[in-house]
């Protein structure tokens, strides 16, 4: 007695899958219903990619050329057509998009990608806080307003600020504040030793600073045209 | 006839700065016009030296590129009518210089003054090219210690070949200034001996400058040490330095170990 086993045989087995197309329905003159896709690509590129496309042509009178070259221009665009409905078969050549039919209006829902907010511009910063000691050979230039320096600005560096120039430390080096024409700037520092300070373009020179006020807290402002450096007290 | 004096070593911290000053310094004493320019652009220090770094506005980067005029830049040195000082960028870097505006600011530091001395950074790169450039003359800086000797050798070799003088097929008349010359340490061997260095470099000695406290101390005050303390031994060795430099015919000194009968009782002091 043999027993044989029968292959069970493998059935192709057909599955049904429902997919919510677009629909394009394209209307004469078909240039200017293009350049309607256009501007809907430029507002948000990307947005037809992957998604089945069908294009009811029920609305308008096409000849098989004219199609061909519809389906084209939308290639071109990376619109690819699943399928054309209302025309006659005969219209549609071999290479085209099959011909469909039955289909279902529905809605639908877009699922757009939310707006990108514009990044509204960040106002630019009025002040440069640094809160190191500026070392010699330093040049820190901040043309929009006061620089605030939490240490010392050592012999060799310089402060140039568009506003005033506060320093919790010594400042050793030179302080220019007010460069950009603005004679109401000033410079406070804890403790003055300063080579050079300027509000305005108006400068003195260490030379030129009270002794009695050096290793002091101290300002300088400008009156009129002369430099007034007086304790901070 | 204006010179314009190179100061320069190719090493570092053999005293470059110090013997611009004190030359700049005796020069000036003997009534020439003298300015020093410090080509140390990033590091300066020879308004340190000099004691002008309380009146430093304008410097030679701002000259340079024609932000300022020469003379807003000049400072003028308190003790000596005749001596001046161009100040170098302590915020800017050597590619800040460039050698048509060096090569003016010399031209027009020329019409002023009868010794223009460039103070020169250290090393082989643009900086130390750029002071060495528009040069007459120059002072090599040595130490009596084998690298700085072959610094200085290399320091040559550049001088006849990288100088404008040198481009047109002159010469560049150099010096050799033999700085920080411990004598008690050569008497032990333990340095290179005088003739060796000359041997070496094959160029004509300008002077020999001691070792000494007194170069420290003058430059802490910020004094050329010429003119803080001229009986001194190095300001005397300058002084001796700066009128070989003018021509004159001066012996050379060599700083000898002075051992009095104090020194030998007193010889070491404890820390």
């Amino acid at each position: 007695m043999d027993v044989r086993a029968d292959p069970t045989r493998q059935l192709v087995r057909l599955r049904g899958r429902s997919y919510v197309a677009f629909v394009f329905s394209p209307v004469v003159p078909i240039v200017e219903w293009l350049a309607e896709i256009d501007a809907t690509l430029a507002r948000s590129p990307g947005y037809f990619v992957g998604k089945p496309i069908v294009l009811d042509l029920a609305a308008v009178d096409l000849s098989g050329a004219a199609i061909a070259h519809l389906v084209g221009s939308l290639n071109e665009r990376n619109i690819r057509v699943l399928g054309i409905e209302g025309v006659e078969e005969e219209r549609l050549a071999a290479n085209m998009p099959p011909l469909l039919t039955g289909g279902r209006a529905c809605v639908i829902t877009r699922n757009e990608p939310a707006q990108k907010a514009e990044p509204e511009a960040k106002p630019k910063p009025t002040s440069l806080l640094l809160d190191s000691p500026v070392r010699s050979g330093q040049s820190i230039v901040f043309m929009e307003g006061d620089v605030t320096v939490l240490g010392s600005v050592g012999s060799g560096a310089e402060i140039v600020a568009g506003g005033s120039i506060h320093i919790y430390g010594t400042l050793r080096g030179r302080a220019m504040a007010g460069v950009n024409g603005n004679s109401s700037a000033r410079i406070y520092c804890q403790r003055i030793e300063a080579e050079l300070l300027a509000i305005d373009g108006y400068y003195q020179t260490a030379e030129e600073i009270d002794v009695s006020l050096r290793n002091r807290p101290a300002q300088a402002r400008l009156e009129g045209d002369t430099m007034k450096i007086t304790p901070l007290n | 006839m204006a010179k314009v004096l190179v100061v320069t070593s190719g090493k570092g911290g053999v005293g470059k700065t110090t013997t611009t000053a004190a030359l700049g310094a005796a020069l000036a004493q003997s009534g020439q016009n003298v300015v020093v320019v410090d080509f140390d652009v990033g590091l300066r220090n020879l308004d340190l030296v000099m004691g002008a770094e309380r009146r430093v506005v304008f410097d030679l980067i701002n000259v340079v590129q024609g932000v300022a005029k020469l003379p807003q830049a000049l400072i003028r040195d308190k003790r000596l009518e005749t001596l001046w000082l161009l100040p170098a960028s302590q915020t800017r870097d050597k590619d800040a210089l460039t050698d048509e505006g060096v090569g003016r600011v010399i031209d027009e530091l020329r019409s002023r003054f009868d010794w223009i001395l460039c103070d020169s950074p250290a090393g082989i790169e643009r900086g130390a090219t750029l002071a060495m450039r528009f040069a007459d003359e120059a002072i090599i800086v040595t130490n009596p210690e084998v690298s700085s000797v072959r610094d200085s050798d290399r320091i040559i070799g550049m001088l006849d070949s990288k100088t404008v003088r040198a481009e047109r097929g002159e010469r560049v008349e150099k010096h050799i200034l033999i700085t920080r010359y411990d004598a008690g340490r050569a008497a032990r061997g333990e340095m290179l001996n005088i003739d060796d260095i000359l041997e070496i470099l094959a160029t004509p000695l300008l002077g020999i400058i001691p070792e000494s406290q007194d170069v420290l101390k003058a430059s802490n005050v910020g004094t050329p040490v010429t003119l803080n303390n001229a009986d001194s031994a190095p300001a005397r060795a300058y002084t001796d330095a700066s009128r070989r430099l003018m021509g004159e015919e001066v012996a050379m000194v060599v700083p000898t170990e002075r051992k009095g009968f104090m020194d030998r009782l007193l010889g070491r002091r404890a820390a």
